[in-house]
């Protein structure tokens, strides 16, 4: 007898049908649940609570990245996904796993990374009763997730993982948390063949699309004003809508400045932008802010480091602000025109009003003069020895503009998102609303991770790096070419240089002359470490690692004494910059 | 300003802590909160009075509250015409010689005796919170044993009067 292909197929298929369901247990849902989301690597560190999850993880790999810290891990999770757009994945075990996490869950809060952070917790059947490594991180989370779940019964786990995904990707992303006790995860569990990946939360319902009466307003705006000015965020990057950005302002003929996290949203070479405002930002960018009559806020928040005193900001301004988060609407700066929307979304509505031109020739051309006038600037000698703005300056020569940056958060910081100009949105990763000291070196991990292509440099200085170098055993397994760059200035640059302005040179716990030898340091984890000590050696030196493809440790020996110039102090508005020209 | 808020929400475990926890993160003080179930089973009510200092924070602490995953719908109802009451128990010293008096005050306000004891009373009242104060201020003079009161819990009426206040997102 024949049989067509149809045929034998259906007579193959048949005895399958007729078992029983398929069976799976909570764990293996997890990583099924995770392969649908197309998750292809995970950051994570095992433990009692979570070892079904590693056991399905083992039986069905999906790319685990092992950290030696889970502080390492959820930082490496958030580098990978402000890179690469999409979610972080992150797996610690309950109690100390799970609050070694808090940190890195806050900062993402507070920069709006998507994240999902699975923690395990104790079994149902004895939470509350102080088991072994238990911790209420439901309640710990609550006020630093977007949303978070615990499973309390196994048939929720995959719509409570959808969810999580769906929540933490969308509107304004987030980290969201999902709590799984451990009988959770050994739990079995019928697995539905139908079971969609949709998801149903009457109460989340982000708006994306612009109200066209509001952007009618806008676009009227913008025809009148005389003086306009874009202030960039980190939205315009969640919204991929850098090329909208760039359209919009060379349209109308705006410029434009970014917030720390901004950067990258517009190309830092572009003849419109002014560079990053807020208190160590440059001059014309602030007096930007301070003269113009029309302040168009895209996908930014107002945060008080951009802002300075909120009574002298933009005193002239209209303010249109665009924000898929309507909290943020007013919340610190009073707004004229709201716009609650999907960055992208408005500012392809505003290109598509086509309304005239206002003349600003004028505004730009003073403003050119100040960019003139009042560049950033350090003063070089070679009895000064090695400054940092020099070495971010070599960075950028020998990367191109290229490489994706990542920093902790201080003096080197603030030097990186001054000197350092991106050709290409998603290449800098800084923790910015949180101020983690310890984030740049494992984001650094996790960005490579997103683009293997690209150069990472990882700027850090000397303090914040000592708080997670235990990953550089991640470069020695992986061979991960992360290139390690320490501004090492033997202190804590920012605490020592607001105690030298504001506190009488009483340097208090912030200087750190005993370090360990990081060149030696690197050679015990197999990775080549230099010391660099003058500018012809950075030269030399920089030039090199930056062009190897193996990991690379840099200790760069800078001067102690050199501030983050221009400045605004804290309480005082942003037209009371110092700082702003050699004295 | 005292604002009185109604929030629907989810009726998910730990939704009233969501909700309680984002006030505190917030600064916000609340002076007295109820919750309940409404006629669908999963879904509650929560009602609560707040003081805020300005119009700013109200619409910051309304917005906020509409992030939340769980919470459905947030109301701000001052301005609105509604009704609200609020339940307290009081227990008065009551010796004979003076009940008839202490039944006389209590009278108009249409409290019900709810426990007698020899020398004490329980009253249970329910009304607006001004009309709740007034209650416990005319009783104190005769030695108020125990209070406990529900914190208020509202509606909005069917008729509303024409004009209502908008908030600057909404126009």
């Amino acid at each position: 007898m024949k049989l067509t292909v149809e045929e034998a197929e259906q007579m193959y298929e048949e005895p399958e049908t007729a078992e029983a369901p398929k069976q799976l247990d909570g764990a293996d849902v997890l990583i099924e649940t995770l392969k649908k989301h197309q998750v292809e690597v995970v950051f994570g560190y095992p433990g009692g609570a979570v070892l079904p999850i590693y056991d399905a993880l083992h039986k069905n790999p999906i790319k685990h990245i092992l950290a030696r810290h889970e502080q390492g891990a959820i930082h490496a999770a958030e580098g990978y996904a402000r890179v690469s757009g999409k979610v972080g994945v992150v797996i610690a075990t309950s109690g100390p796993g799970a609050t070694n996490v808090v940190t890195g869950i806050a900062d993402a809060m507070m920069d709006s990374i998507p994240l999902v952070v699975f923690t395990g917790q104790v079994a149902t059947t004895v939470i509350g009763t102080d088991a072994f490594q238990e911790a209420d991180i439901i309640g710990i989370t609550q006020p630093i997730t977007k949303h978070n779940y615990q499973v309390k019964d196994v048939v929720d786990l995959p719509r409570i993982i959808n969810e999580a995904f769906h929540i933490a990707s969308t509107g304004r992303p987030g980290p969201v948390v999902v709590d799984i006790p451990k009988n959770m995860a050994t739990g079995m569990f019928v697995v539905k063949e139908d079971a969609t990946s949709e998801v149903n939360l009457p109460g989340y319902q982000p708006t994306t699309t612009p109200n066209f009466l509001q952007i009618q307003k806008a676009a009227q705006a913008i025809t009148i004003a005389k003086q306009p000015l874009i202030l960039a965020g980190a939205g315009v990057l969640f919204a991929k809508a850098s090329e909208q950005l760039a359209a919009f302002a060379e349209k109308y003929q705006i410029p434009v400045t970014n917030t720390l996290l901004g950067l990258g949203s517009i190309e830092g070479n572009h003849p419109l932008f002014l560079g990053m405002a807020g208190m160590h930002g440059t001059y014309t960018a602030n007096m930007a802010i301070q003269t113009c009559d029309l302040l168009i806020n895209v996908g930014a928040r107002f945060d008080d480091r951009l802002t300075g005193n909120l009574a002298h900001f933009a005193p002239n301004a209209k303010v249109i602000h665009i924000d898929i988060d309507p909290a943020e609407i007013g919340k610190n700066v009073h707004t004229e025109i709201p716009i609650v929307a999907d960055a992208k979304e408005a500012l392809t509505a505003l290109l598509e009003q086509n309304t005239p031109n206002g003349n600003t020739a004028a505004w730009l051309e003073s403003l050119h003069v100040n960019q003139a006038q009042y560049p950033l600037f350090y003063e070089a000698s070679e009895e000064r020895g090695l400054l940092p703005q020099q070495v971010m300056e070599l960075v950028h020569e020998y990367t191109n503009g290229d490489a994706v940056v990542t920093t902790d958060v201080g003096q080197h910081q603030m030097w990186a998102a001054q000197y350092y100009k991106f050709n290409q949105p998603h290449n800098w990763v800084t923790s910015g609303g949180l101020g983690t000291m310890g984030f740049g070196f494992p984001a650094a991990i996790g960005a490579q991770l997103a683009k293997p292509e690209a150069k990472v440099v990882s700027i850090v200085g000397d303090a914040g790096f000592q708080m997670t170098l235990q990953e550089l055993s991640l470069l020695q397994e992986m061979r991960i070419p992360v290139k390690v760059i320490i501004l090492n200035n033997q202190a804590l640059g920012m605490v020592r240089q607001w105690q030298e302005r504001f506190h009488g040179e009483r340097y208090s716990q912030s200087l750190m002359p005993i370090q360990p030898d990081f060149v030696k340091l690197a050679a015990a984890y197999d990775i080549k470490g230099y010391k660099i000590e003058t500018y012809e050696d950075a030269k030399k030196q920089l030039k090199e690692a930056l062009a190897s493809d193996e990991p690379v440790l840099i200790d760069c020996r800078v001067v102690q004494k050199e501030s983050v110039f221009p400045m605004v102090a804290p309480g005082k508005g942003l037209h009371e910059m110092i700082g702003v020209k050699p004295e | 300003m005292k604002r009185i808020i109604t929030v629907t929400v989810l009726n998910q475990s730990g939704v009233l802590n969501r909700v309680t926890g984002l006030l505190m993160k917030r600064q916000f003080n609340i002076e007295s909160i109820t919750v309940g179930h409404t006629e669908q089973p999963q879904i509650s009510k929560m009602t609560f009075v707040v003081n805020v200092e300005d119009e700013q924070k109200l619409e910051q602490l309304l917005k906020q509250l509409q992030k939340q995953v769980d919470v459905l719908k947030v109301n701000d109802i001052s301005e609105k015409s509604i009704v609200v009451r609020e339940l307290a128990l009081v227990k008065v010293v009551s010796p004979p010689a003076v009940r008839a008096e202490i039944n006389s005050i209590v009278e108009p306000f249409r409290a019900a005796t709810i426990d007698t004891g020899k020398n004490v009373v329980t009253f249970q009242v329910t009304g607006n919170s001004e009309k709740i104060d007034a209650f416990i201020d005319l009783l104190k003079p005769y030695g108020i044993k125990e209070l406990t009161r529900t914190g208020v819990t509202a509606f909005v009426r069917e008729t509303q009067k024409v004009h209502s206040t908008q908030l600057s997102i909404l126009q």
